[in-house]
């Protein structure tokens, strides 16, 4: 059903674009070939229309230019660090393997990065409210972080499944002065949090910027999220050109929606010698049905705005995608992403939540970092090419691949406990609750202070 | 608007203008509460004052719709609703009474099913043609060759923030009749009207429309008088969907009645 190149397919196909080919850097939109566009309420097309107005005036504006730069470096910590994990090169057949660790970024993933730049433009245009959705909540702290740091109201609609998932960045929301919305339409996670964050629009558009966190809807949230993201890309090329004196053989990152992967591609897209994969969520396996494999495995439909690749049945009702990972627990993809599956010039392979576990796992034990259960997903996927690229090679150390680290798992470590049997029956960690002593008293205070909080919210 | 051939939805609305009143738009979801029952309350609106009737495909991810719909719609899914049903439903709504049917529907199940099947398959049932809340003219190539060839109406909507350029353009691409968005929002019921419907409605005018029809939030004979005196039409949902899922067909029936007393119809006809 896909047209996508299988991975031993992809070498003729990608250079064979690229030799004469036309750039594949800075697709403007709204089309990415035939995905893209806007296929949108007309309610909403004026909304888009002031976006992406606005958007093209900063981008040629030297001082929105030098105020995102500061926040970036400033605020968020950029740039970003690539680090050689020499341990866990040794289970990816000794290729040689580097992290760009958007994990170090403020908030802890690479989400900070597309936020604080709709942020600026929220109060270029200016809106006094900002609401996003999220899935693993990373979107949805980095949003709250940035709306706190700018003065902007926020509120964020996460599903109901999601807010079980991921309740330690609901807390953080919280605190960092957000309303957290929890949905309990369709299967409560990520593509649910649009919908509702789309009706939300619709009604409050006036005031309003929806800071949507992904490369994927309407025009021109696909090409806009992508610029705030190249970042990632631009450093991570010249690092490894400082770091190896050549360009990675290849480079991987998950796929949720598809930012951090097209932040990261986006530096590479022209040179052809570098292999570019992204990793889909495998879920329980992509024979089970259970996954969120949309360009493996969907074909093009719309959904929230952008043809794209899409988790259908039969009659174009959305399929409920499945991930460990609420992250990239989404039925479609980035409509950019479409059209380089097709073109043949990134290679899209599933991972299930086993794989990306596993990988988990290693990195964890290696390198001393825990990492995001979505950027897990990534590591897997560089373990697999690792293998497949040093194979019959003399030397596997000449073989560079840079894996995006898109975000720290502290958000997952519950996930993770119970996917590695830490926990007892009680859902604590095993061998936490020997203490015989009573509890003290400010566990209690603080809880009151966090009701407070809610309170004044709402 | 392209008017090649005898628009359904403009002849409704053109008999009501006849009569010296606005028309009355109703909307159901097919398949709700299962696709017979929608049937028959297709068939109560249209014997108790709908001129027009708009058929809702129930869809996964609803982005214009509130509460009331969506629980409806996510219903008659679990009920097992298929989209193919769509078209047993327009049949036999058709079948029975002279109101126009159209059907509402966001993009995507036409876009799987095939523009030109769908639009084939609806015109065969004798369906009036597509309201389409999630397809903007810009997109909409595909749909206008099918339309064109199968002879059915476009409806596209025009909102509040519709620039005059978008408007115009969206008038234009617009056959049958063009769908005023009285406020800026989704499906509900509220407790008054926007002003802002008015200005809309007088746009859409401006730019050429001959049929403008106004929806969203509108729920009582109030809302309905008021719309009346200055629009062709006067879409209502949420009212009747609540209906239908409170007291079944015959509530269906005696709110289209309440409702179309509002439209300022000759007294004797009830
Ligand atoms: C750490 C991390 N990585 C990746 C993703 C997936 O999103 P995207 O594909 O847009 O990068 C998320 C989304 O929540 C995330 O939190």
């Amino acid at each position: 059903m896909v047209d996508a190149p299988t991975a031993g397919s992809e070498e003729n196909v990608a250079d064979a674009f690229l030799q004469g080919g036309p750039s594949l850097r800075n697709a403007s939109g709204p089309y990415f070939g035939s995905y893209g566009g806007r296929w949108m309420p007309e309610s909403l097309i004026a909304a888009l229309d002031e976006v992406q107005d606005t958007f093209e005036k900063a981008k040629a504006d030297p001082d929105f230019i030098a105020q995102l730069k500061d926040l970036n470096k400033n605020y968020s910590g950029r740039p970003s660090l690539l680090t050689e994990a020499k341990r866990f090169s040794e289970h990816a057949g000794g290729a040689r393997i580097f992290l760009k660790r958007e994990d170090l970024n403020h908030t802890g993933s690479h989400k900070i990065n597309n936020v604080l730049g709709q942020a600026l433009l929220a109060k270029r245009m200016g809106k006094t409210r900002v609401i996003a959705e999220t899935g693993a909540g990373q979107h949805g702290v980095a949003s709250a972080t940035a709306a706190a740091l700018l003065g902007l109201d926020c509120v964020v609609y996460m599903g109901a499944e999601d807010c079980r998932r991921q309740a330690l960045n609901v807390a953080r929301m919280q605190l960092l002065g957000a309303t957290v919305v929890p949905v309990t339409n369709g299967s409560q996670t990520l593509k649910d949090a649009i919908n509702d964050a789309l009706r939300d629009w619709v009604s409050n558009v006036e005031h309003t910027h929806y800071l949507l966190g992904t490369a994927a809807g309407a025009h021109p949230f696909p090409a806009m999220v992508r610029y705030f993201h190249e970042v990632i890309g631009e450093e991570a090329r010249s690092q490894i050109l400082e770091q190896t004196g050549k360009l990675p053989d290849a480079i991987a990152a998950c796929i949720g929606g598809g930012s951090n992967a097209i932040g990261l591609f986006h530096a590479f897209l022209d040179d052809a010698s570098v292999k570019i994969y992204g990793f889909e969520a495998g879920g329980e396996g992509v024979e089970t049905g259970r996954h969120a494999a949309a360009i493996s495995l969907g074909r093009p439909g719309v959904l929230h705005g952008a043809r794209s690749y899409l988790m259908q049945d039969e009659d174009g009702q959305t399929i409920e995608s499945h991930s460990i990972s609420a992250g990239l627990d989404y039925p479609s993809v980035g409509p950019e992403h479409s059209y380089l599956a097709d073109i043949g010039r990134v290679t899209y392979e599933a991972v299930t939540d086993t794989e990306a576990m596993d990988a988990f796992s290693v990195l964890c034990r290696t390198e001393g970092i825990i990492p995001a259960i979505e950027s897990s997903h990534a590591l897997a996927g560089a373990i697999k090419i690792g293998h497949r690229l040093t194979e019959g090679k003399e030397n596997p150390s000449d073989v560079t691949v840079i894996v995006n680290l898109s975000g720290r798992g502290d958000k997952d470590v519950e996930t993770a406990a119970a996917w590695f049997n830490m926990l007892d029956e009680e859902g604590h960690v095993k061998g936490t609750t020997l203490s015989t002593r009573k509890p003290k008293g400010p566990t209690e205070r603080t809880n009151e202070a966090a009701v407070d909080v809610n309170e004044d919210q709402n | 608007m392209t008017e090649e051939f005898a628009s359904k939805s403009a002849a409704a609305i053109d008999r009501a203008k006849a009569e010296g009143r606005a028309a009355l738009v109703g909307y159901l979801p097919a398949g709700y509460p299962t696709v017979q029952e929608s049937i028959e309350a297709g068939i109560a609106l249209a014997r108790n004052g709908a001129d027009l009737i708009e058929i809702g495909i129930p869809y996964s991810d609803p982005v214009m719709d509130g509460p009331v719909i969506q629980a409806a719609t996510t219903e008659a899914i679990s009920n097992g609703f298929r989209v193919a049903n769509v078209f047993d439903v327009v049949a036999g709504i058709t079948a029975a009474t002279d109101s126009a049917v159209l059907v509402m529907t966001y993009w995507n199940p036409v876009m799987r099913m095939g523009v030109d099947e769908f639009a084939r398959r609806l015109a065969e049932a004798g369906g009036a043609g597509l309201i389409t809340p999630d397809l903007v003219p810009d997109e909409a190539h595909e749909w206008f060759e099918a339309s064109d060839r199968y002879g059915l109406d476009r409806v596209f909507l025009v909102a509040p923030s519709s620039t005059p350029e978008r408007l115009d353009m969206t008038v234009k691409a617009s056959r049958g009749f063009v769908y005023a968005v009285s406020i800026m929002g989704v499906t509900g019921t509220r407790t008054s009207v926007s002003s802002t419907a008015e200005d809309v409605v007088a746009r859409a005018h401006a730019a050429g429309a001959e049929r403008v029809c106004v929806g969203l939030g509108v729920s009582n004979p109030d809302h309905v008088r008021e719309i009346a005196a200055y629009a062709d039409g006067v879409i209502v949902g949420t009212a009747l969907v609540a209906a239908l899922r409170d007291g079944g067909v015959d509530a269906v029936g005696q709110l289209t009645k309440n409702l179309s007393a509002g439209l300022g119809r000759a007294a004797a006809e009830a």
